[in-house]
This record gives structure tokens, C-alpha cells and sequence, in this order.
């Protein structure tokens, strides 16, 4: 993708092939020689773990696909019996609800990494763009998800998501009757989701194939946040990080397993196992724990329609954060002040999250937990609409190496062995 | 009250309802449910497995009490003889089937009941589900003087605080409710139970049940029994996960042994 290519086709058969496909050529390239820098830490494994997390969840979600029935009266029996009769189906199953947890703990942290290391800076602007999309879509996906094993919080979870539709002026109304396919949420509602479920995960797929072809183009980025200078700054991508991509992949996996194996309704919510009932509404309606953060800046704002504004505005502000930040340097560790903000802003989203979690009238130490989370939400875009750009301004960043290379082996940089 | 104003009660809170709910009951008293008792089930812990006995026992309680009102409509006869649950012999769930009357398919004139209006009843096989109380939930409620019994086959997950919260409900009965607590007409005061009022009636007597296996039948043991057996009804293939859960960790843990050994030695001379 960048650079000339170093493939060379050994065999005749190979010759044809790049001739007509090139598509060993392309993973030659991408896959095998790709120039990545030697410095990367465990924080930029977790592309490959999404990657992975991805597959999971389309190849256990079709299986699910087989034995599922998307009917308001018969979806939550279908559930139970994949849980009981189906092969392996509890397997199966809480391997993809757990997948979705595991999915987002890394996309968060994947998140959180760019946000560290100034990945989104130029010229990785679209990268960072592309991967708020891929997040945009990931929250539906969970979202209509959700809402296929028709129980309690499935249904109420359902309406309330879809009532905030009914805040916008004038077509609220209109677009929340469009989406429910009726005057409610129900059967019509159940098969439309799962449509959209189904669909979802292939259009993430394309786009994450954009998100991964944008990033061959200027390469990774890297903790120091510097440029790829020289061949010394950098490693073939295979076996080098293949490896500890593997490694920690598994590493993962294994946090994975113990959730399905030993704590498979860890992140559930009990009321899930009830069917659906629309005359009794539950004492708590809590969404995911992924979309809680968001819930709590929703609820800690008393108009609807505002709260509704300032929910979809803390996601529209990730599009913008590449030219909020006025900084030259990339990485917060260069970045003295900047860090101190950043690790702020991560503080905030927790509470934000663990208020979200709370009865909305809670309070901590006479703390009503609603100002929590207001203060919290405001920090959130101050964050990102004042403090990102005027730090960049005012922050004297601290002396960056000379290079990736130097960084790692010292001033004594000979070639290393290759 | 349309669903807009629905939703947005309950995004802006439950807390109206609450409020209400607890003063309505008692002046002054918090009746939030107690925190669920501290019951040690066999099955607990990563290598937790049900406890046989106390499975089938647990199934001659739900049979004997529980299943007078309620149902446990995901529950099938052949699930009575299979691993990783109470296991009877297929002989025994056979003969436990073939003791429950099910309703019968049209017969070869079409007939569901027979000239008198009853309908024709079978024996249930093994392939059948276990037959609910009721007919239909108006039923169930007419005779629970309006309450509606749940279906049990997964009460334990269903339920904040699961087995220890089912096992609380059973043996919290028979309490003293504090003074100034009012309990409702026709209900019971029960304080694991949120609210403190609960339909149902105190369900486990001392010897209300006789165990062929002389174990004796206290209503603790009858609870722990019956929990037993609705945490199995709730989760019948936690044996066999529990059991690939080992073999996926120690297989994953082995990988990850050999995968740290190659980075070490692939990455020697890179940093």
C-alpha cells in the first residue's frame, strides 16, 4: 500500500496470479514486510484484538442466526432453547454476549490509546474518523442486539432508546412510529432489529477494512509519537509483531474465557431473563455497561431534547477532536500538562459510567450523583472544545528523541541485528 | 399515559414510584429488601458441581410443593436424566414422566375431549415439557387472589442476588416484622422480599415433604434442596461449561507459555 512493494512472486503460479489478482502481493505487503515501528507497547495489540472480537462475534452470530427466532412470542423461548437443547448452544451464546462486552473493553482502550499518543494528529486524521464510525456502528449493532433476546430490560431498554427519537421537534413523533414499524415497540420492531443486526457487522467489516487500509498508508503511529525516520526505526510487521500480537491476543482470550466459562452473566442484567412484558415496567432501566457513560449525561439533564442534543454531541465532538488539538507533538508523554488533562478526562468517564449505573436520585457522600455526572459531562466537552486546543498553545513539550531507533537502543545506535 | 411520557418518566426516574411504593406501606420504614443470607451452595466456585442428592430432592420438593402453582415451562421429563443434572436413571424420569397427566393430541376423529366435554389427557413421555398449573395466567392469578405465580425455570437467574436471593424468600418467612410495619390483606411479610409484602404463602413446612433417602426435612433443608434444583433449571449445562472452562484455560494458558516464549526470543535483539 505504501512505499514500493517488496513482493516477488516465486512461482509461475504466483506470476499469473499477480498478473490477474495481486492478492498475495497485498498481504505480502501489509501483512508480512509492512515497516512497523520497533517501539509499539501492549496498547497497540488491541487492533488485532478487535479484529478478532469482530470475527467472533460474526461467525458465533450466525450460528445464533440458525437457531434463533426473531417473533415477539417466540424469541426469548428460542434463546432458552439454544441455552439448553442446541450443541453447545449456551457456548455459543455466551460467547457472543460476552463477546460484546469484550469487544467494547478493547475498543475503549483502543480509544483511549489514539487519544494518549496523538494518533489522530495528522496524517492520521481520517483513521481516527473512520474508527469513530466503526464505534458509531458498533453501539447500534450492541443496541439491536440487545434487544433480541426479548426479555425485560431488552424491551424497556427498547423503548426508552427509541422514545429519544421522540424529542426532536415537530417529526420526533413521526420518526419514532417510522422506526418501531408500529404504534410501539413490538413484533414489528423485534424483526427490523434483527435485520439490522444481521446487516451491521458486514458494513463494520467494510469499514474497518478502510480503517486498516488508511492506516498503511502513513503507518503506525507510536508512543513517542514521532516519525518513522529510517529503517532502523522500524521492524517487519511479521514474525515480529505477528508474535506479540498473538501473545497478547491470547492473553485477552483468556480474560475472555473467564467471563464465559466462570462468569457468564457477569455483565447481564437478571431482569433479561424475564420475557418481555409491556405492562410492567422494571424498577431500573439500565442500558449495557459499554452506553452507560452516555446514559448518565442523558439523564443528568432535565429537558429531553437537550439531553438528547448533548449525548449525540459527545460523539459528533470525537470527529472533530483532529484539528481541536493544536499541539505539534503527538504523545502525551512528551506532553506534561496535557497528560495531567487526559488522565482527568479518563477519570470522568468512569464516573460518568458508575452514575449512570446509579438510581438516577442516588448520592455519595451527600453528593446527589446527578451533579456528578453534570460536572463530569461538561469536563467532558470542556475537555475536548477548550482545554485541547488552548494546551497546545501554552504547553512547552518536553524534548523529543532524535529517533525511534535512538529511543530504543541509546545513543550507541549501531544497526541492530536484523 | 402514552409512551412518550412513559419513557420520559422513566429516563427522569423511578424514584416517584418508589417513593410511593414504600410509603404506602410504611410510615417511616425503609422496607428496601434485606440483603440475601449467606447460603454455601455446592455449586459455587470455579469447580462447583450440583450436588446430586440435594437435586433430587430439590425436584421432590418443586414436584410435591412448588409446582402446585408454579410452572417451570423450560424444563423437559428427558432433562430429569441427564448429565450434569439430578440425574435419575431413564427408567426413573420415565416413570416420573408417566405419573403427569398432559393434554392429548386430537385422537383419529379429531377429538380433544371426550362426549362429556372433559379434555383427553396422556401420560407425559420424556420428550414433553413440564405441564403448567394453569391453563393460563388469568387462571393462575384467579386462584392466587391476583397474583401471578412466575415460572420458575429460571427464577435463580432472573433474580437480583440469585440462589442465595431464592433461598432468603424460602426461609425469611415466619419473621417478626418490625412494629409500625403494617402487613396488606392476603399477603405475607417477608423481609427479602422488596416491599416486605409477598403473595406468596409460606410455601415450606417441617416436614412437609418426606425424603426417601432419610435426610430430614427441615424447612432449611427443603429451601436449600429446591435451590439447588431451580439453580440447575436455571443453568443445566453449568457442569459441562465449568469442565471446558479447565481444559480452555489450561490450553490457552500453555499457548500463551509458548507464544511469550517466541516474542522473548524472536525480540532478543530489538530492544
Amino acid at each position: 500500500m505504501s512505499g514500493p512493494s517488496t513482493y516477488n512472486p516465486k512461482s509461475g503460479f504466483e506470476r499469473w496470479l499477480d498478473a490477474r489478482l495481486p492478492l498475495p502481493r497485498l498481504m505480502h505487503d501489509t501483512m508480512q514486510t509492512f515497516p512497523t515501528p520497533r517501539n509499539l507497547n501492549i496498547w497497540y495489540t488491541f487492533g488485532g484484538i478487535l479484529t478478532f472480537c469482530l470475527g467472533v462475534q460474526i461467525i458465533t452470530g450466525v450460528v445464533l442466526a440458525m437457531h434463533y427466532v426473531a417473533n415477539a412470542g417466540l424469541a426469548f423461548d428460542s434463546v432458552e432453547a439454544i441455552m439448553r437443547d442446541v450443541n453447545y448452544g449456551w457456548l455459543i451464546r455466551y460467547m457472543h454476549a460476552n463477546g460484546a462486552s469484550m469487544f467494547f473493553l478493547a475498543v475503549y482502550i483502543h480509544m483511549f490509546r489514539g487519544l494518549y499518543y496523538g494518533s489522530y494528529k495528522a496524517p492520521r486524521e481520517l483513521i481516527w474518523i473512520i474508527g469513530v464510525l466503526i464505534y458509531l456502528l458498533m453501539m447500534a449493532t450492541a443496541f439491536f442486539g440487545y434487544v433480541l433476546p426479548w426479555g425485560q430490560m431488552s424491551f424497556w431498554g427498547a423503548t426508552v432508546i427509541t422514545n429519544l427519537f421522540s424529542a426532536i421537534p415537530v417529526i420526533g413523533n413521526h420518526i419514532a412510529t417510522w422506526l418501531w414499524g408500529d404504534f410501539a415497540v413490538g413484533d414489528a420492531t423485534l424483526n427490523r432489529f434483527f435485520s439490522l443486526h444481521y446487516l451491521l457487522p458486514f458494513i463494520i467489516a467494510a469499514v474497518v477494512g478502510l480503517h486498516i487500509w488508511a492506516l498503511h498508508v502513513p503507518g503506525n503511529n507510536n508512543p513517542l509519537g514521532i516519525d518513522v525516520k529510517s529503517p532502523q526505526d522500524t521492524v517487519p510487521f511479521h514474525p515480529y509483531y505477528t508474535v506479540k500480537d498473538a501473545f497478547y491476543l491470547v492473553l485477552f482470550v483468556i480474560l475472555f474465557a473467564g467471563f464465559v466459562f466462570y462468569s457468564p452473566d457477569f455483565f447481564g442484567n437478571p431482569d433479561n431473563y424475564q420475557p418481555a412484558n409491556p405492562l410492567v415496567t422494571p424498577p431500573d432501566i439500565v442500558p449495557e455497561w459499554y452506553l452507560l457513560p452516555f446514559y448518565a449525561m442523558l439523564r443528568s439533564i432535565p429537558n429531553k431534547l437537550l439531553g438528547v442534543i448533548v449525548m449525540g454531541g459527545a460523539i459528533v465532538t470525537l470527529v472533530f477532536i483532529p484539528w481541536l488539538d493544536t499541539s505539534r507533538v503527538r504523545s502525551c508523554r512528551f506532553r506534561p500538562l496535557m497528560k495531567q488533562f487526559f488522565w482527568a478526562f479518563a477519570v470522568c468517564c468512569v464516573l460518568l459510567g458508575y452514575c449512570g449505573a446509579q438510581a438516577v436520585d442516588a448520592a455519595r457522600f451527600g453528593i446527589p450523583l446527578v451533579w456528578v455526572a453534570r460536572i463530569a459531562s461538561l469536563y467532558y466537552f470542556a475537555f475536548f472544545w477548550l482545554i485541547m486546543p488552548i494546551i497546545g498553545l501554552i504547553e512547552t513539550p518536553k524534548k523529543l528523541p532524535a529517533s525511534i531507533a535512538q529511543s530504543v537502543f541509546g545513543d550507541n545506535a549501531a544497526t541492530p541485528a536484523e | 399515559m402514552n409512551l412518550k411520557t412513559l419513557s420520559l418518566g422513566l429516563i427522569l426516574g423511578s424514584t416517584a414510584g418508589l417513593l410511593v411504593s414504600s410509603a404506602a406501606f410504611a410510615e417511616g420504614i425503609d422496607t428496601k429488601r434485606l440483603h440475601p443470607k449467606d447460603e454455601k451452595f455446592s455449586f459455587e466456585g470455579p469447580f462447583g458441581t450440583y450436588d446430586r442428592g440435594s437435586l433430587q430432592r430439590g425436584f421432590q420438593v418443586y414436584k410435591e410443593v412448588c409446582a402446585a402453582c408454579h410452572a417451570a415451562n423450560h424444563l423437559s421429563f428427558h432433562n430429569l436424566d441427564e448429565k450434569g443434572g439430578p440425574e435419575f436413571t431413564e427408567a426413573q424420569a420415565k416413570a416420573l414422566a408417566a405419573a403427569v397427566k398432559v393434554p392429548a393430541e386430537p385422537n383419529d376423529k379429531g377429538e380433544t375431549t371426550d362426549e362429556k366435554g372433559t379434555p383427553l389427557m396422556r401420560s407425559a413421555t420424556l420428550a414433553d415439557h413440564f405441564p403448567p398449573p394453569y391453563p393460563n395466567e388469568n387462571a393462575a392469578r384467579a386462584n392466587n387472589g391476583g397474583a401471578l405465580p412466575p415460572d420458575l425455570s429460571m427464577i435463580v437467574k432472573a433474580r437480583e442476588g440469585g440462589a442465595q436471593y431464592v433461598y432468603s424468600i424460602l426461609t425469611g418467612f415466619h419473621e417478626k416484622a418490625p412494629a409500625g410495619f403494617k402487613v396488606t390483606a392476603n399477603k405475607y411479610f417477608n423481609p427479602y422480599f422488596e416491599g416486605w409484602n409477598i403473595s406468596m404463602p409460606p410455601p415450606l413446612a417441617a416436614n412437609g415433604v418426606t425424603y426417601s433417602d432419610g435426610t430430614k426435612a427441615t424447612i432449611e433443608q427443603e429451601a436449600h434442596d429446591v435451590v439447588t434444583f431451580l439453580a440447575w433449571a436455571s443453568e443445566p449445562k453449568m457442569e459441562e461449561r465449568k469442565r471446558f472452562g479447565f481444559g480452555t484455560m489450561a490450553f490457552l494458558i500453555v499457548l500463551a507459555g509458548l507464544l511469550f516464549a517466541a516474542y522473548r526470543k524472536l525480540w532478543k535483539d530489538q530492544h
